[in-house]
């Protein structure tokens, strides 16, 4: 999908400059870019060493994320992480993780960015993994003893993985 | 002359004793001295309305449109719209890396990035999420709450591309993964367009630092394109050859079309306009003379023309816009009108400078359902009533 939309790039940034011309900053340490956490790509690229199960994902759901997201994950302060299957098309569509979201990568992506949401950055990566499993198995992704882990994840096929096309903007007639 | 002043002075002086009577006037009393820093007048009192929410470090604050002259909003006036709250960044502890398929990585300082050469710029911001509601007709009251995801400043910053080359992007990169040093590390890919000429790495908001809400000490700004893609708090670049499908470009800012389908980096936004005088929760205290006045937009670069309508759409008359007009920038447009009290229906239409023209909200529901949230631009009606009170028309 974003093939199509890169075929028509132009931006008129002087390719692989050979040298700087202000010679603003210096080199980063890759300590310094390591600090500031991984970026994670669809393709499972950044995703770093860990695993987790639904089941490990069971307990930590429970301790971090159900009193803001429902114990069943239905919603409450946060939004639902489960349901809407079959729904976009409708006219009450529910967005979830499991109706929407395009890949698990992403999942993985935002929970150890921003979740919990008001103490973002405190779980371990096996955790995120867990949590991440637990959301899977509880919009039938994944099963319960499914080993989530850097490789695996990225093979998640979610349900929505081609709901997505470019934007198709001017679109209106008159 | 003087003599007769002075007798009827006295004369006064005489009946009242008083320095008043002396003078015919009250005698003035000092004003407050200098200060630090400015405040506005205590009898201006417009504010940003927050939407409400258990949450509300990931909320949004609207700018009070109708209450705003000309085309800049003053940054205390600003939109807002956080995932994970306003971060209190020290900025000689700030950091940007750039760092993927570049030749040079490189870390900057804050100072590093003010000594390049940089440029200041009038823009507006929109949150993509702007006037949504309109999608379902499910209209907030008044302008503010409609349309107060959008304000405009002027912006100082080092154009991307300089940095860009100072980094020496690799063949094969098509997209940037900008990162924010707030909470939860907003995230978004922003492909290497053609738009992107345009864009700033910016410190400066109207004259002065970024306010935090803004992006202290710095932020992306890529003029045109809807908001939460112009990363607040920048501290990283990474130039890679994939977009991250990150969480705010999939679930959030992807606009849902009717066959279930998502309109994926949906950046640019078409040309709208809206009448901030009259407008909604107003009232005309008769009829008489008015100036009819609001604001027009679009990301893809001047506003050439705005019209108005006094019928409902069947007939426009083109507006008088403010000069100069800057290309994705707020265009301010006037027209006087003389109100002979019966009830009208107004709204206003802008044309961008390549031919489109703001869509009815009827035209935009036939392109893309009830359910894309996003990225509403059609026109705005507002009902004038016999009483002078100013009401949605569609949904009320
Ligand atoms: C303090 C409350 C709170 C806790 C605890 C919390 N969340 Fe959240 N979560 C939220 C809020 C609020 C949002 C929406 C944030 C936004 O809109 O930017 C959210 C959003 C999400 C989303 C994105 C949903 C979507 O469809 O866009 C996911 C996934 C998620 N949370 C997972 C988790 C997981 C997993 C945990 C536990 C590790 C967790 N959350 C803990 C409040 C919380």
């Amino acid at each position: 999908m974003w093939k199509v939309l890169s075929a028509a790039l132009l931006f008129s940034v002087v390719l692989g400059a050979q040298s700087a011309k202000y010679g603003a900053g210096r080199a980063p340490s890759a300590e310094e870019i390591r600090a500031l956490g991984p970026t994670v790509g669809p393709d499972g690229r950044g995703l770093p060493p860990g695993s987790g199960t639904a089941k490990q994902g069971r307990e930590v759901f429970a301790a971090r994320c159900a009193r803001c997201h429902g114990d069943k994950a239905l919603g409450d302060v946060g939004p639902a992480l489960v349901g809407g299957k079959g729904s976009l098309a409708t006219a009450k569509p529910v967005k979830t993780v499991g109706s929407f979201w395009p890949y698990a990568t992403s999942v993985w992506d935002y929970v150890n960015r921003a979740m919990p949401f008001d103490k973002p950055g405190s779980l371990t990566h096996s955790e995120v993994y867990s949590a991440v499993a637990f959301l899977l198995h509880l919009n039938g992704i994944a099963g319960e003893t499914e080993v989530m882990d850097a490789k695996s994840l990225a093979r998640v096929r979610m349900p929505n993985r081609d709901g997505f096309v470019p934007d198709g903007r001017p679109d209106v007639k008159r | 002359m003087k003599r007769t002043n002075r007798r009827d002075a006295l004369r006064l002086g005489a009946v009242l004793g008083s320095g008043l009577a002396a003078r015919g006037e009250e005698p003035r009393s000092l004003g407050t001295p200098l200060s630090a820093y400015g405040e506005r007048s205590p009898f201006v009192k417009p504010v940003r309305t927050m939407r409400q929410t258990k949450t509300p470090e990931a909320g949004s604050s609207a700018t009070p449109l109708a209450d705003t002259y000309g085309i800049i909003t003053p940054s205390s006036l600003h939109y807002e719209r956080h995932h994970a709250g306003v971060p209190n960044i020290d900025p000689a502890r700030h950091r940007l890396v750039i760092h993927g398929m570049v030749e040079r990585p490189l870390i900057l300082t804050m100072d590093d990035i003010r000594r390049l050469p940089s440029v200041s710029r009038i823009h507006f911001l929109e949150c993509g999420g702007n006037s949504g509601g309109e999608w379902q007709a499910k209209n907030q009251p008044d302008v503010q709450r409609s349309y107060g995801l959008a304000s405009c400043s002027e912006w100082t910053g080092v154009p991307l591309r300089l940095l860009l080359e100072e980094a020496g992007v690799k063949a094969g990169a098509k997209w940037l993964i900008a990162e924010g040093a707030d909470a939860c590390k907003m995230q978004r890919s922003v492909p290497l367009a053609p738009e992107l000429d345009y864009a700033l790495l910016a410190y400066g908001q109207n004259g002065e630092p970024l306010r935090p809400s803004q992006g202290f000490p710095l932020r992306l700004l890529t003029p045109g394109w809807e908001g939460n893609v112009q990363v607040k708090w920048l501290q990283r670049l990474l130039v890679t050859d994939q977009p991250h499908m990150t969480r705010d470009e999939t679930s959030k800012y992807s606009d849902l079309m009717p066959d279930g389908k998502a309109r994926i980096f949906s950046l640019p936004l078409e040309a709208k306009s809206v009448v901030t005088f009259p407008s909604g929760g107003q009232t005309l205290p008769g009829p008489g003379l008015y100036e009819v006045t609001g604001l027009a937009w679009t990301g893809k670069g001047l506003v050439t023309r705005v019209e108005l309508t006094f019928d409902g759409g069947a007939s426009w008359v083109e507006a008088r816009m403010d000069e100069p007009r800057f290309p994705r920038a707020f265009v301010r447009f006037r027209m006087p009108w003389r109100w002979d009290g019966k009830p009208v229906v107004m709204a206003s239409r802008a044309t961008d400078e390549t031919g489109y023209v703001q869509p009815t909200r009827e035209q935009l529901v036939a392109a893309r359902g009830m359910n894309s949230g996003y990225h509403f631009n059609g026109i705005k009606l507002w009902r004038v009533g016999a009483d002078g009170v100013v009401t949605n028309v569609e949904g009320a």
